[in-house]
Order: structure tokens, then sequence, then C-alpha cells
């Protein structure tokens, strides 16, 4: 509790047992003259001590010229029904009024600081040798490439590389990964993530506001400057309720008497009731409450949201896109088959390590790892780099060819082409067939079920662009079950595609949103251009996380699942307060004009109400049963 | 510029809401946000003129929540 609620408290309580003595007086007094009196001194005192900075808001506000203020339409409402001789009722408005404000005011509070505890991972400190002794300094003291000190159970302040010790990181703060990941010299560290059990010596590699933990703040803090439809909505409503409902309570108390003649003083006293319920405040606190709870509940799985209107736009995705490499597949190529045309297999793959020797590509490196004895380099004498079909070596005075089927057809090579699916090297020696090597990129270990969860989640079509062959994008397209499958694609032509795709959908359903999911390397543009663009396995990636609008920080594509199903949550919790609060307010705006709500029943429209909304907004918080399995630090809600 | 200013004490929702239309209203304000949840404003003004414009949307903040301590 802050100093302010704890203020508001005791005056509650102490405004509390007068009121109950003020309701009680009847009946421990006897009647008389004295009674309404002694009545109104009890009210009144009650009213004043719980009331009276509301009043002088109010007045101030008169001042400024700001006549639809809460503040104000609420003395106005009191004073008014002390006026009509209800001063039970005005004290109670008051009294009421004030108890809703210090639930809203913890509530929030409450809310507020369950959230910013999920983010709890910056760094206070970090350990650096100074002047011959290690001292604590502010992470933004240290400068780049000095070395620092991790403790076990300290946090990594600053992004760097291990330098020294060994020890298991736990980087489920991040990435909502329960499984502890071990480092070793050489390895690069994030900033946020646990050491566990070994003291590590770790130079920086980035400062501190470049680092991975200042980003993701930075990131979640101002997440709430992006707003959703559904919150501008509620602004704009709450610019016309309160002049609406204040010009509708002036009217109920002049023309009904006027033009009926009926009684000015009843009339005076609906139209106190629609003051009582003029402030929007339940749907103004409770909506935006509900998108940063649901904003909050993503980020402990691990999944950054950067605005609640993508979460909305989350909750209406019907088209999902996929990149294939990194995205759906392992994007780490291993060769699953060696055909030798004559000899062992183990030769053609020493001829293919050596002939691939000089190239980085990731298929080159598959080679080389399956091969995974050192290479000789001696024996390689001249290497040629043939762009789009492969590589011309020479390996111990012979010429090696290899490449794609392109390269030995131009050299005039008769060879047997693989029918199978999948990435093929063909090699030649000295103009003769030797055989041919078959790699593949492995689907990761919950993709099929990533697909299942999402068509669960309410996805209609799933698609895939990939660069890869039409041969290889059908085979992962039919085994995944996906519904759409577009290969040979270069970067350009997938943002070609993917805005195909965009008209297509807002043609069939001008609602309907569309998402692209990829690894943020290289799709920036394709990113940027769909509705939502989802980065994935972006830890430690700066262009990722800047590139797309929802980071997921591990590269399991079941966290699409999870963070579309948060987002539905979301939106539906906030579409329940909207109702409700909107439907209550109404429906006493109603009975209090035909003279069947008093004005107790328009305080709990008023206060009730918001607290309601706002319990059922911080539900937006608790992602357990959303949660993959295998992910503790979802569970713990 | 653009900077983030905390607002402490911030409680009324409704408020925040006026506190932003009133300051987006102000001279010289590019751009303002007040979330009530986070409780901070981001105020982007031209550099030269920002110390001034900061102030303008200091006295609007007080003008609907009197007891909120500013904190730049």
């Amino acid at each position: 509790m802050t100093r302010k609620q704890k203020k508001l408290l005791q005056r509650i309580l102490a405004a509390g047992v007068l009121f109950t003595a003020g309701m009680l007086l009847p009946y421990l007094l006897p009647g008389g003259l004295f009674l309404p009196r002694l009545e109104l001194a009890v009210f009144a005192v009650c009213y004043l001590l719980i009331g009276w900075d509301i009043v002088w808001r109010a007045a101030c506000n008169i001042r400024e010229g700001e006549v639809f203020d809460e503040n104000f339409l609420m003395a106005l409402a009191s004073l008014g029904a002390f006026l009509l001789g209800d001063y039970s009722e005005g004290a109670a408005v008051m009294l009421f009024y004030q108890v809703g404000e210090w639930f809203q005011s913890y509530a929030v509070d409450k809310s507020r600081r369950s959230i910013s505890k999920l983010m709890d991972i910056r760094p206070d400190y970090a350990n650096v040798e100074r002047a011959g002794q290690l001292v604590q300094v502010d992470p933004d003291q240290v400068a780049l490439g000095e070395i620092i000190t991790v403790r076990p159970g300290e946090r990594v302040p600053l992004d760097g590389q291990v330098v020294g010790g060994h020890s298991f990181l736990d980087t489920s703060a991040l990435t909502g990964e329960s499984l502890p990941r071990e480092v070793e010299p050489g390895s690069e560290v994030i900033s946020g993530c646990i050491n566990q059990n070994g003291l590590l010596q770790i130079k920086t590699t980035k400062l501190f506001g470049e680092s991975t933990v200042a980003k993701i703040l930075d990131l979640v803090e101002n997440s709430s400057e992006k707003k959703a439809r559904t919150e501008a909505f509620i602004t704009r409503f709450a610019r016309y309720y309160t002049p609406a409902v204040v010009i509708g309570a002036c009217l109920l108390a002049v023309v009904p008497p006027l033009v009926n003649g009926g009684d000015f003083n009843t009339w005076v006293y609906r139209a106190l009731t629609f003051l009582v319920i003029s402030c929007p405040c339940a749907l103004v606190i409770s909506i935006p409450l509900s998108f940063f709870g649901g904003i909050g509940g993503a980020s402990r799985c691990g999944i950054l949201v950067k605005g609640s209107n993508y979460l909305e736009a989350l909750a209406a995705t019907e088209v999902v896109v996929f990149d294939k490499t990194g995205t759906l597949t392992k994007g780490s190529f291993a060769v699953t088959a060696v055909r030798p045309a004559q000899g062992s297999a183990d030769r053609l793959l020493e001829l293919a390590a050596y002939a691939e020797e000089a190239s980085n590509h990731p298929i080159s490196r598959s080679v080389k790892q399956a091969y995974g004895r050192p290479i000789d380099r001696t024996r390689i004498s001249k290497v040629e780099e043939l762009a789009g079909r492969g590589l011309r070596t020479v390996v111990a005075g012979r010429t090696v060819l290899a490449g794609n089927a392109k390269l030995l057809r131009e050299a005039g090579v008769p060879f047997t082409p693989e029918e199978e699916a999948g990435t093929v090297i063909y090699l030649a020696v000295d103009n003769r067939y030797a055989g041919s090597i078959l790699i593949e990129d492995e689907l990761k270990a919950d993709t099929t079920a990533a697909l299942a969860a999402l068509k669960e989640a309410g996805v209609r079509k799933a698609v895939m662009l990939t660069g890869d062959s039409f041969s290889v994008g059908q085979k992962v397209g039919t085994s995944l079950g996906l519904d759409e499958v577009y290969a040979e694609l270069l970067p350009g032509d997938k943002v070609a595609k993917l805005e195909e795709l965009l008209t297509a959908l807002q043609r069939r359903n001008p609602k309907a949103k569309l998402a692209f999911v990829g690894d943020g390397i290289n799709d920036a543009p394709v990113l940027a251009r769909a509705d939502v663009g989802i980065a994935m396995g972006a830890l430690g990636s700066d262009a990722a996380i800047e590139a797309a609008d929802v980071v997921l920080m591990t590269d399991e594509p079941s966290k699409i699942a999870t963070v579309m199903q948060i987002a539905r949550k979301t939106l539906g919790i906030a579409y329940q307060n909207i109702i409700f609060a909107i439907g209550v307010k109404l429906i006493i705006l109603i009975l209090g004009a035909l003279g069947l709500a008093s004005m107790w029943a328009a305080v709990f429209a008023d206060v009730g109400v918001a607290f309601l909304a706002i319990l059922n907004a911080m539900r937006a918080l608790q992602v357990r049963q959303l949660a993959p399995q295998n992910n503790y630090h979802c569970l713990l809600t | 510029m653009k900077k983030t200013i905390k607002l402490v004490d911030l409680d009324c929702a409704n408020c925040a809401a006026k506190m932003e239309r009133g300051i987006s209203r102000l001279e010289g304000v590019t751009s303002v946000s007040v979330s009530f949840l986070a409780q901070k404003m981001v105020l982007e003004a031209p550099e030269e003129k920002f110390a001034q414009v900061l102030d303008e949307a200091v006295k609007v903040i007080h003008r609907f929540e009197p007891d909120v301590t500013v904190k730049a």
C-alpha cells in the first residue's frame, strides 16, 4: 500500500464508523424535532471527512472551466442529495465513491507490481576489476571489452563472451525455458540470465544500453504506447459518455416537471442518480489493464508483444505464413545419404569434404561435419566457385566437381539424377561421375504439434514460403499438412507473394489478419509488410527484435499458438468488460429515469462495476493453461 | 526530442486520458502518450522548445490530478 492509499483507507474507516452511527441514530434515540438535526450533523461531518478533497478539486476545476469532471459531478450529486434532505444517501455516495477509488488504486497497483515483477530482469550491478580490486559498479559504467565477473546466483549484467569458467545459465526469465544452458569459454552469453553454479569471467561485447536486457525492458515499457482499436474506442466513448449523461440529467430534472407538472424534488433526485453513474471509469481502467495483463502474461512465456494493437491483430489472425528454413525446420543441414557410383561411401564423403573445404555455405559445413576428420589443406591446390552451380576444386592433382545437376550437365558428365527431395550434391572426378550426397534440413521437434495447435486456435490457413526447391517444399508441406506451399522464391518474391495473400484474405474478410513468422534475419521486409510480423529465436539478435511486432525469445514454433491464445483470451476479457460495464450503466440509467433505481444502485453501478471489471481484467495475466507443457515458467502463475 | 517522464501517484485513468488530450493540444508538442498503467508520459517536442513545453505539460497534469509528482 502506498502512503496515499493508507491515508485514504483511514479516512474511509473513520467515515464508515460515523456513517453507521448515523444510520443507527433513529433506533437509538427517541424521535422528535431534535433527531433530524443530529442526523444532518453526523452525516455532514462524515461527508466532509470523506469528501472534502473531492469537493475542493471540483471547485478548482470549475474555475478552470472543466464542467464534465467526475469530481464535480460526484460533488454535485451528493450535495444535491443533502439539499433534497436525503442526508444518508448524500454521504453514502461520497463514501462508496471513495471506497471504489481506493479499491481501484489498490488493484491497479497490485497488477502493476505483478507485471513489473515478471519483467524483473534488470541487473543491479556488475562486478569489475578496478585498481586490482573487484568492485560492484552500475552496469551503465562498464566499458566495451571489459572483463566482468559473474558469481553463482548473480544475474549476467551485460552481453558478452565467456573468457573463463564453466557454468549453467538459467534463461527462464527471458525465454520461459526451464532447461538451463551450458556455457564455457567462447560461448556468447546474454544479459538477464542467471548464473547457476560456476564462476564466470565475461568479456563484454555491448554497452548496457545496447544489451539484450535493456532492449527488452525498453520494448515492454513502451508497449502501452501502441494502443489497440478497442482502447481507442473506449477513449472516444468516454469523451462523449459523460457529457451525454450530464445533459440527460439536466433534461430529466427540468423537462418532466414542466411538461407534466411533476414533483420537482422527485425528478431532481432521479437526475442526481444520473450524475453518480456519469464516470466511465470502469471502462477506462479495465480495458487497458486487460491488454497490459495480456502483454505481461505473454512476456512470462518468453513472448514479447510490442503493443496491444498487435495482440488485437493476433486474435483476428486467420492466415499464418511461415518461412521454412530456421522457422519450421532447424536450419541446420545434415547428410542423410551417401551414394557412391563405385567404391566406398567413406571415400566419396572424403572427396566431398575436400571439394567443399573452401566454402562456408551451410551445406558445405554439413558435409565437413559428416566427414568429421581433419582436412589436409596442402592437398587442395585450386578452388573455383561457380555461382549457382557449385565448386571446382583441384584435390591431389585431380579436378573435382561438386555441385548441383546443372554443374554436371554443363560439364557434360553423364550421371543418375536423384529422385528424392532434398539438396543433392553431385560429384565428379576428372569428368567421371563419382556419386551423390543427399542433404536434408530437419523439422523442429514441436513443428507438427505447433501447426495442430494453430488450427485449434482458429487459424484457417497455414502457408509456407521458401527459397528452396519445389521438391523440398512439397515434401515439408505434405508431411506437415500445410495448406499452401510456395517454393523457389527470392527474398523479393516473398514480399510479392505475401502481398498477394494479403489481398486475397482481405477480399474474403476485411477484418481478418495475416501473420508472418520468420527468423528475423533476412526477412525484415516481409515481417514489416504482414499485419503481424513474428520473429523467433530472437534472443540476442537485435535485428530481429527491431524488425518484428512480436518476438519469440526461443525458436519454438509452438509459441505462436500460445501467443494467439493469450491474444484471444485478452480480447475476450476486454469485450466482456465493455459489455458488462456499458450494459449495467445503461440499465441503471433507464431504471433511474423511471424512478426504480435509487442512488444506492447508482453507486454500485459506478464503483462495483469498476471493481468487478478490474478483477476480470487481471485474469489476462494468468497464462497457466495456455503454456506449453515443457514450460515451467509459464506454469508458475 | 523524446523523453519519458514518470508520473508518481497517477491514479485516475480518465484523468490520464484527459491529460493526454490536453497536452497534445499544447503548442510545440509533436506527440504525447500518457500511460495510466505504466504511470508515465512519453513527450516528444523540438529540442529547443522542450523545457518550455514540459512546463506547460506539467501544468495540465496538475490541473487534472494535483497530487501527481512529476519526475523527469
